[in-house]
């Protein structure tokens, strides 16, 4: 294979109900990165139907770029369809790197493309690089964490990685970025669509898995009362998390057991874990220890929370995080 | 109704140690079991056998030792068991995986494919639709419920990040499954004293007929450049003595540091 002929950075741009998903302007962000390392340009696949006023945010976050597939088969998505437009766009335009969102879609239609393309596709990706040699190195957990590998995929292309939301930084939207707008016309095979959507259903019961929340602010006995965990719900939802809790206060019935974290409840390893007023008994941080960042705030500057705590805040939680909660509405939309 | 369930042999805990000195995998000692979304897999084709009679086959792709996961389905009350297992397909990513496994379906006769979502240990979530798609049948991941016509339909409830779809397929298809979805039922007595009567099929290379430029290391596009342990946690600061407004504005730092806001 001539890899000399594959160039750009590509992204696969999701979007839901005419609605862009973050991890599309994540991986734009980090897209902007990889071609700028390779001296080559980035261009935002944006596949939808009626999705092409989405085109100039995919700009003004770093594409140069945006190819528009406006279809009605694409309206929602289902694989085949999504599968032959990048198909067709890949053996078209010759990218050297695609980028997809690890989220049910993006993992749905990730591994389908690759095997049609015939290339390697890096899951789950926790950090991309341009090496040396030009070629674009995939690292991701394995083993359930314990592991880190890095992944190339030297006579293959493109290079194709998912990248799990959250994970990359969007770039701060610039108006003022000039790009090209491209619409795209797939030649669709449509006797090969055979999956139908009847309907989707958003969910709106309460039923919550704390252990696939990416944000947790979990409160102890620190901030035990019913209007303490309302403080702490504002918060969490704010950071678009969960509030979770120490077995102290499931146990004194403020919060129900669902939520617990620890030997007896359940295991979490959010992005953020933020404990109020939680000691930290060791069944307790059994459950949150392998959390990525975990911010502490606890009166008592020798509580054991304090030794897993990135950043451990001596102090009252129940002042604090009113405080908190009031800075970050003025940043966080 | 023919159905062929894709499973994996996993290391029974995700806490695999590493080896502080050679830094590989310490496997020594920890049990295998069927991968647990697999095992969903397995149950919704036992109960579709059960409602609608069904010929179950289990198949799965590694070294000789997997074979005590066939077993295992057998005891729970698979039909059919194919080990795929060869020198030549060690060393292989997820696209060499399902190429291997895709040509042992093709010798195969199969109404509905069924593979768990994703395996523990790697976690990747690739074969099931990689296979789907050599094959050139429709795939649905992410299963969380299912429901049969008993002629060709499937109706699926699949799991998305914020609610559910309900999407409708016809067979042939493969789906992929979710551990959480469904309680797989327990090795019956009776099929645990027969798992050991019945025959596991031996397949290598020769019964599939594919190029060996697609199987094994030859055939898998990604490589391993590096791997290692996680990288340590530096160890954490605390500060003592800040007025409220100077922790939250210390949070917040760190917030916008790890890019959580």
């Amino acid at each position: 294979m001539d890899k000399s002929q594959y160039k750009n950075v590509f992204v696969f741009c999701e979007q839901r109900e005419g609605k862009l998903q973050n991890v599309a302007l994540e991986l734009l962000g980090k897209a902007h990165d990889l071609a700028k390392d390779l001296d080559q340009q980035v261009y935002a696949m944006l596949l939808g139907h009626n999705v092409k006023n989405l085109a100039q945010e995919l700009i003004a976050h770093g594409a140069d770029k945006v190819l528009v597939c406006d279809d009605e088969a694409l309206a929602t998505y289902t694989t085949e369809p999504y599968t032959q437009a990048i198909y067709q766009i890949i053996c078209d335009e010759k990218p050297s790197i695609v980028l997809i969102g690890a989220t049910t879609i993006g993992r749905d239609l990730g591994p389908r493309l690759s095997a049609r393309v015939t290339t390697g596709l890096t899951a789950d990706c926790t950090k991309l690089e341009i090496a040396e040699d030009k070629e674009l190195w995939s690292t991701r957990p394995a083993f359930g964490g314990n592991l880190m590998a890095t992944i190339v995929c030297p006579d293959h292309r493109p290079q194709m990685s998912t990248v799990r939301p959250g994970v990359m930084k969007a770039m701060e939207a610039d108006a003022n970025r000039k790009g090209e707008i491209i619409d795209y016309t797939i030649n669709f095979d449509r006797e090969k669509f055979r999956v139908k959507v009847l309907e989707t259903v958003k969910s709106t019961d309460n039923m919550v898995d704390i252990s696939e929340a990416k944000v947790l602010v979990s409160g102890g006995r620190g901030v035990g009362t019913k209007e303490g965990f309302e403080m702490l719900g504002e918060l969490a939802s704010l950071l678009k998390g969960e509030v979770s809790a120490s077995r102290a206060c499931v146990d004194a019935g403020i919060i129900g057991h669902e939520r617990q974290v620890g030997q007896t409840g359940k295991t979490v390893r959010p992005d953020l874990y933020l404990a109020c007023g939680i000691s930290g008994a060791i069944q307790h941080l059994a459950g949150m220890e392998e959390s990525e960042l975990i911010i502490a705030i606890n009166k008592d500057k020798f509580a054991p929370i304090m030794s897993v705590a990135d950043l451990g805040i001596v102090g009252d939680a129940k002042k604090i995080i009113p405080i908190l909660t009031e800075k970050l509405k003025q940043i966080v939309k | 109704m023919k159905i062929v369930v894709c499973i994996k042999q996993v290391p029974d805990t995700t806490e695999v140690k590493l080896d502080p000195k050679t830094g590989t995998l310490i496997r020594d000692g920890i049990p295998s079991i069927i991968n647990p979304d697999d095992k969903g897999g397995l149950e919704y084709a036992l109960q579709l056998k059960e409602q609608y009679g069904a010929e179950v086959t289990v198949i799965t792709m590694g070294p000789p030792q997997a074979e005590a996961v066939l077993r295992e389905a057998f005891a729970m009350g698979a039909d059919r068991a194919i080990l795929l297992t060869s020198r030549k397909f060690a060393g292989a990513d997820t696209l060499a995986t399902s190429n291997a496994l895709a040509g042992a379906l093709r010798v195969l006769d199969y109404d509905l494919i069924l593979a768990g979502r994703q395996a523990i240990d790697g976690d990747t979530a690739q074969v099931g639709p990689q296979i789907a798609e050599h094959l050139g049948i429709a795939q649905v991941s992410y299963l969380e419920d299912l429901e049969f016509d008993g002629k060709k339909t499937f109706r699926i409830k699949k799991q998305l990040e914020d609610g559910y779809q309900i999407v409708e397929v016809e067979s042939p298809c493969l789906l992929t499954c979710l551990a959480s979805a469904v309680k797989p039922r327990y090795m019956s007595v009776k099929g645990i004293v027969e798992a050991w009567d019945k025959e596991v099929e031996i397949w290598t290379e020769e019964k599939i007929e594919v190029s060996e430029e697609k199987l094994g290391l030859k055939g898998s596009p990604t490589k391993v450049k590096k791997a290692g342990a996680k990288e340590m946690k530096a160890a954490g600061q605390v500060h003592d003595g800040l007025s409220p407004e100077e922790a939250a504005d210390l949070i917040i730092a760190k917030l916008k540091e790890k890019y959580i806001i």
